[in-house]
């Protein structure tokens, strides 16, 4: 009977403890959501919690008719559609000859690949070479970035286990090496394939370290850049003008914009969550 | 410089502290439960802040201790409390940093434990439950030493990553004010070299702290490959 008791007050605890941290991280997101579609009186009041109060749509009428934001979400959506296909093309075909076994140089490709990892010439370095090669304000976004190792490797594990059965008959269809690889493998890859783009999509939708350093035209903004901009902008409001409504339709606009970056994350969220546990595991396996 | 040296160490140093246990004990927590729908409802919960970006996960953290309408400071106002200007005080910067790193990676950080718990043969658990084992004694006796090597492996391999700590969120989480303790090599290299110009001085400082992080990361790779079968290369 004791041995019963304490059996249930045990798990009793653990679920407890795993509701608390599901609470920690859905808080702040609920929260943002809550005070965005909130009447400006209520946060005013400081009354919000994880719940609306005098819901609205205002702030969101005001976001998606600034022509900053709007232009910079197109922007993003550019840059996440060029860079995602582009990356997608160059680490598929790089991930595929480097999984075959009779290229020469491969494990010297591998190991400089591998380094990139490791070791880099820094962030001064960096720029002078994109900016030398022209790449400044123009497809810097996009480029520096294109192949991200621990990516690459994953997809050569997965080609690697690939059956070579299959590519024998292809051979014997008459396909040589591209052939193969357009019409055998990459039908039967759509699964890698759809997870490693969707990283690479998910990578450059948040990306701001690149846009912030290579571009310097606001035109050319992503979300990401704007969205600090705008965050960092209320700033100097703190404290002292708080008589009129000015501060907090600038304050609850930022709670809609983060709001407004974030879903595009959201949607994909399912997606994402249905492959990424796999891949993280063959990348620790075999990396 | 010194200062960057010891400002960027330190904040390696406590990240490392504080952020390597959490998910590990998470993991076992959540190892606990035999419910699958409920663990797989943690478990997608957890991943998400993953996955937002860094300047949303600092706006997120400048919203709530926004001096104005933030939540944090309406708790403390409601307590009874002076407003804390938190973003503006040097003292609060590594906890600020360290705790939203918590908060992101908990549940994305866990995942690698969870498979190797996933990986402990059953039969050990039913010998002990033939034994009358308790569910703590058992944590001690079988799950602990059976992940050991992955803790090890990982404890050792976060460690040679421990002065490059990241650009983006510290540069972010940043200000004038509060320079003394935020400011680490990368914003320094970023200040020197981009925006004052100083090309070849910011070089030198960048390549600097490269070729230490990889010394760091050789020691580190070495030590796990002694301690454990795993490593890097």
């Amino acid at each position: 009977m004791n041995r019963n008791k304490q059996f249930s007050i045990s798990i009793l605890l653990i679920y407890v403890a795993l509701i608390i941290v599901m609470v920690i991280i859905l808080f702040p997101l609920l929260h943002v959501t809550a005070v965005s579609f909130s009447g400006s009186k209520y946060i005013y009041m400081n009354s919000i919690t994880i719940y609306p109060k005098g819901f609205n749509i205002e702030m969101y009428k005001i976001v998606f008719k600034d022509p900053k934001i709007f232009n910079s979400y197109k922007n993003t959506i550019y840059y996440v559609v060029l860079g995602t296909f582009l990356s997608l093309a160059v680490t598929s075909t790089a991930a595929y000859s480097l999984s075959k076994k009779k290229l020469i140089f491969r494990n010297k490709f591998m190991g400089l690949i591998i380094v990139t990892m490791f070791f880099s010439g820094g962030m001064i370095p960096t720029f002078l070479t994109v900016k030398n090669i022209g790449l400044y304000n123009t497809w810097a976004v996009v480029l520096p970035g294109l192949v991200n190792s621990w990516y690459l490797i994953l997809m050569r594990s997965f080609f690697e286990a690939f059956p070579c059965e299959i590519e024998e008959s292809g051979k014997l269809d008459g396909l040589n090496d591209i052939g193969t690889f357009w019409f055998l493998v990459l039908p039967v890859s759509k699964a890698v394939l759809a997870t490693i783009g969707l990283f690479y999509a998910v990578g450059l939708w948040n990306s701001y370290y690149m846009p912030f350093i290579y571009l310097n035209s606001s035109s050319k903004f992503p979300l990401q850049v704007i969205l600090r901009s705008m965050l960092e902008s209320g700033q100097g409001l703190d404290g002292g003008t708080r008589n009129a409504d000015q501060p907090v339709i600038l304050e609850s606009l930022k709670y809609a914009t983060i709001i407004v970056s974030v879903i595009p994350i959201i949607v994909v969220y399912p997606f994402l969550q249905k492959y990424f546990v796999t891949g993280v595991m063959i990348g620790s396996i075999k990396g | 410089m010194f200062n960057i040296l010891s400002n960027t160490f330190l904040l390696g140093l406590y990240s490392l502290l504080w952020g390597f246990p959490f998910p590990l004990i998470f993991a076992l927590i959540l190892n606990e439960v035999r419910n699958r729908k409920f663990k797989k409802i943690v478990q997608t919960i957890s991943y998400l802040p993953h996955f937002l970006s860094t300047v949303v996960v600092v706006g997120l953290i400048q919203l709530f201790l926004s001096p104005t309408f933030g939540f944090v400071n309406q708790i403390i106002e409601r307590m009874g409390f002076e407003k804390i200007v938190f973003l503006q005080k040097a003292s609060f910067f590594r906890t600020i940093y360290i705790s939203s790193d918590i908060w992101q990676g908990l549940g994305w950080n866990a995942i690698i434990y969870m498979a190797a718990l996933s990986n402990i043969d059953p039969n050990l658990y039913e010998a002990s439950m033939i034994d009358g084992t308790g569910r703590f004694k058992k944590l001690i006796y079988i799950t602990l030493p059976s992940i050991s090597p992955t803790i090890i492996t990982l404890l050792l391999l976060s460690m040679g990553t421990i002065l490059s700590v990241g650009f983006e969120k510290t540069y972010l989480l940043q200000n004038p004010a509060i320079l003394s303790k935020a400011d680490v090599i990368q914003t320094y290299v970023w200040r020197q070299g981009l925006q004052r110009g100083n090309f070849s001085y910011g070089t030198a400082v960048g390549l600097f702290n490269s070729v230490i992080n990889l010394f760091f990361l050789v020691i580190s790779n070495s030590l796990a490959r002694k301690f454990s079968e795993t490593s890097l290369w």
